[in-house]
């Protein structure tokens, strides 16, 4: 519900603003996002402790999803390894918090690592295409953990590591420090990105996704714009995945594994390819979705039925979309643009 | 007069929401050789591609040997009797001339037949039978329009549909394939739609004569009318 | 020296079953240019399939054969009932169903028999047979042997010597020709997929005894294992897929006795790194790039 409201707020936004032409269209993020960061302070003070937690876990995810439209629905790429790069993320800034204790530095550290991480994966992906690409990330995404227990006497093999955190500054709730953060994380990536998107880079990634050849001929370095849109999308994985490590205040192989990768390419196509907003629509499906499989299977008293639930839905969900949306993917891209466009 | 082998009437059909196609009618008598003519563009492939139902129809009525074709599946056509030469042959390359003949007689109920019909095949075509083994990509052009024919024969077709034969052949093989058609038509009363670019050589061999434009029949006439009608040739058929 | 030849073997033994795995994933590949990322999930259910009924009669036979006509029945339904109506504009379309179906079918496995590792039993010894003091395979190895070049020689004359097989290539090369000519396209695309379902099943029976046990995840290791099999021996080639699942199996076993078993899985993708950026195409195709 309450994220809902949050929804329809940042709406609400664009329709005022936009009319302003050019200048307006450049500030059109910026006021949504500040908008966006006024509503969350409300609700971070409104919420009861669970709800604020779960209000928090939309803003990780949010981050991820948003790097991964941009990668997906903007460049065409499709990745299945950014739970594997999550957990990059939230294992660096793991190891980097247990051993400075400064949380600045951890988020440093872990965006680097990552971004580390993106372009040697980027590197690769951007040769390969269609299965070929997704046949790699998913084994990207399937090995990686597995490193966790080649390398036990750092990362602890399958208990994995937890993460000491100062406690937040004056008396803010846990929770509430929380949203705090990972809500900073989201709005400031969701703003980079809305940016980024809008000026030569965001035309560079279209024009590589809609005709690699014409872009060529415009001039457009393919490889490049690839290997860049990759690297950006991971270090919002990146700072996703510490975002994870701090809200669990542990990371462990078993958080990251290869269905949470799927999750998050189910969430943006469900979401709306090619849109912040439809990443936003993603991140509070994966929060909601799994509570709402959960808190049936309470009710039915099946403990086979937790976690397995919202499997069976996620995937019923993503293969209707898919099959019922003509034209597959770039329909889903297309509409939902078009859908954006009236609502300007 | 006897009834027709195949009746086109009214016939519009086209790729999603323009037609192609504007109320085509055309007759095929048994044993006759139809040369359907006009320029790029006229309409005259998707005509064939309709006929046998790879494209969709939106209205109209095709009737071929009493039976309605327009709701006959593809699968069903060389059944029926009709046999599809498409555009640029359709030879599987990655087949071998062998398989690709074979392929052409799978669907028949009489095997001893298609075997029959294959040995023919490999009589009429010399040149085949000694690349039996080759796959169809390491043709030369007339080979792949000898084996697209030889297999469609294979399904002793009484309509053959014939999509632009003489594409990319030197003259000699064009005129060898013409002689080929008219000389089928007499040994075995086949039936021949033949679309063509090369009006001389169509109207050569052909009884009767189809002129498309933009989709649209301008004229049916006998061939040798159309051969000796001069304001049309300019107009329509460009010598 | 004996230990080599013990991981020779056991690498063989393993590479057959990857090279089964990596063949059902060519198979789909000729027939619809799809790489069925759902195949593992889907050997998965047909194995616990298989595992029930061998459960209920005490029989593994009776369980075997159980898991191939559940793989069989299973590909019918993928491809009659999801597959059939996916978008080819994009081949992203049909990766993005499978994986929408590796979800279902793990779901709806973990929800009928739990998240728990179940054993799954061998039917014969997997104790290696010695000659003085080298090991050098089991009975099981010898059945996985026999089974997968069983499928091997049954599909190679399939495909080369019947009437069907033609009929299959014919449909996955030129669609509208086959058409043209009386075959129905469509079911030769049902029975492609079948034939693969069933080969992955009994590929899935063959690994997961010797693995950690019966699991919805079971097969994703070696999904990705069979995946860079089918990558380095170029996804339209069935000789490449048998070839490659062998040097997939050899690769892994010396690495997991030579170094460590934790670091197989990575050897693997920096195999299909390799492979995928160093040889585009795969060792037996002559495709430039992968664009697929």
């Amino acid at each position: 519900m309450t994220d809902m409201k949050q929804k329809t707020a940042a709406h609400d936004v664009p329709e005022k603003s936009v009319p302003k032409r050019r200048g307006g269209s450049r500030l059109a993020p910026l006021l949504i996002v500040l908008a966006g960061a006024v509503v969350i302070l409300i609700l971070s003070y409104t919420l009861p402790p669970f709800r604020n937690y779960q209000l928090a876990t939309v803003g990780a995810y949010l981050c991820v999803t948003a790097g991964l439209t941009v990668l997906t629905g903007l460049n065409g790429q499709l990745s299945l390894g950014h739970g594997a790069l999550m957990a990059t993320g939230a294992y660096a800034f793991a190891l980097a918090q247990n051993k400075w204790l400064s949380m600045p530095v951890s988020f440093v550290v872990a965006i680097a690592v990552t971004t580390a991480a993106g372009a040697v994966i980027g590197l690769a992906a951007a040769r390969l295409r269609g299965p070929y690409l997704a046949g790699l990330t998913l084994a990207v995404a399937i090995v990686v953990p597995s490193v966790t227990s080649t390398f036990d006497e750092v990362f602890n093999s399958d208990q994995g590591l937890s993460v000491v955190l100062d406690p937040p500054p004056g008396t803010i709730p846990m929770e509430r420090w929380q949203v705090w953060l990972c809500w900073a994380g989201a709005l400031i990536t969701v703003l980079v990105l809305a940016t980024l998107v809008r000026g030569r880079f965001g035309r560079r990634l279209r024009a590589v996704r809609d005709d690699e050849t014409a872009a060529k001929l415009a001039g457009v370095n393919i490889a490049r714009t690839q290997v860049l849109a990759f690297v950006v999308s991971a270090v919002c994985a990146g700072l996703a995945g510490s975002l994870f490590a701090l809200l669990a205040q542990s990371v462990s192989p078993g958080a990251f594994p290869l269905t949470l990768s799927l999750f998050l390419v189910m969430a943006i196509v469900i979401g709306g390819l090619g849109s912040l907003f439809g990443a936003l629509w993603g991140a509070v499906l994966l929060v909601a979705l799994p509570a709402f499989a959960q808190s049936i299977a309470e009710q039915t008293g099946s403990h086979r039925l937790e976690g397995n639930l919202a499997l069976v839905v996620f995937g019923v969900v993503l293969i209707v979309v898919m099959l019922a949306a003509p034209g597959g993917l770039a329909s889903i891209r297309f509409t939902f643009i078009r859908r954006f466009r009236r609502v300007r | 007069m006897t009834s027709p082998l195949l009746q086109v009437e009214g016939l519009t059909a086209g790729y999603g929401a323009a037609p192609v196609l504007h109320d085509v009618n055309l007759t095929v008598q048994p044993g006759e050789i139809v040369a359907v003519l006009g320029a790029n563009g006229a309409g005259k492939t998707t005509l064939l591609r309709t006929l046998s139902g790879l494209v969709r129809s939106s209205r109209g009525s095709v009737v071929f040997d009493g039976a309605d074709l327009r709701s006959t599946k593809v699968e069903q056509m060389v059944r029926r009797g009709i046999a599809h030469v498409p555009e640029g042959r359709g030879v599987v390359t990655e087949l071998t001339v062998d398989e690709n003949l074979r392929l052409g007689g799978l669907w028949r109920r009489d095997q001893a037949d298609a075997k029959r019909a294959l040995d023919e095949v490999y009589e009429l075509f010399p040149a085949l039978a000694q690349r039996r083994a080759f796959a169809g990509h390491q043709l030369s052009g007339g080979e792949r329009q000898m084996l697209a024919l030889g297999r469609a024969l294979i399904g002793r077709p009484r309509l053959l549909l014939l999509d632009e034969p003489s594409l990319g052949l030197a003259p000699k093989i064009t005129a060898q394939i013409m002689a080929l058609l008219r000389d089928l038509q007499k040994r075995t009363g086949l039936a021949v739609l033949l679309v063509e670019q090369n009006v001389r050589s169509a109207l050569s061999i052909a009884d009767e004569g189809v002129v498309l434009a933009l989709g649209r029949v301008v004229t049916r006439n006998r061939a040798s009318a159309l051969r000796d009608d001069a304001d049309l040739r300019h107009a329509y058929l460009g010598f | 020296m004996s230990q080599f030849v013990y991981l020779t073997f056991d690498g063989l033994s393993r590479g057959a079953v990857y090279a089964a795995f990596a063949l059902a994933l060519v198979l789909i590949w000729r027939a619809a240019r799809i790489v069925n990322f759902a195949q593992g999930a889907m050997a998965v259910a047909a194995v616990y399939a298989g595992y029930s009924v061998t459960n209920a009669t005490g029989s593994y036979w009776l369980g075997f054969v159980t898991a191939l006509v559940a793989g069989l029945i299973l590909g019918v339904v993928v491809e009659r009932v999801v597959m059939r109506f996916v978008d080819h504009s994009s081949p992203l379309n049909g990766v993005v169903v499978a994986l929408g179906l590796v979800l279902v079918i793990q779901g709806v496995l973990g929800m009928i028999y739990g998240n728990e590792f179940q054993p799954v039993e061998t039917p014969f010894s997997r104790d290696a047979f010695q000659i003085g003091d080298v090991a050098l395979l089991s009975r099981y190895d010898l059945f996985v042997f026999a089974a997968v070049g069983a499928v091997v020689v049954a599909l190679t004359l399939l495909f080369t010597r019947t009437a069907v097989g033609l009929r299959m290539r014919a449909a996955a090369f030129a669609p509208d020709v086959s058409r043209l000519l009386g075959v129905s396209v469509g079911g030769m695309l049902t029975l492609g997929w079948a034939l693969a379902a069933a080969v992955g099943s009994l590929a899935g029976m063959l690994v997961v005894p010797t693995e950690l046990g019966l699991h919805p995840t079971a097969m994703d290791v070696v999904f990705i294992s069979a995946f860079t099999a089918a990558v380095v021996g170029g996804l339209d080639s069935p000789i490449g897929a048998v070839t490659g699942g062998l040097i997939v199996g050899l690769l892994l076993s010396y690495v997991s006795g030579y170094v460590e078993p934790t670091v197989a899985p990575m050897a693997v993708l920096l195999l299909l790194v390799v492979v995928l950026l160093g040889r585009p195409g795969g060792l037996f195709s002559s495709s430039k790039a992968r664009v697929a």
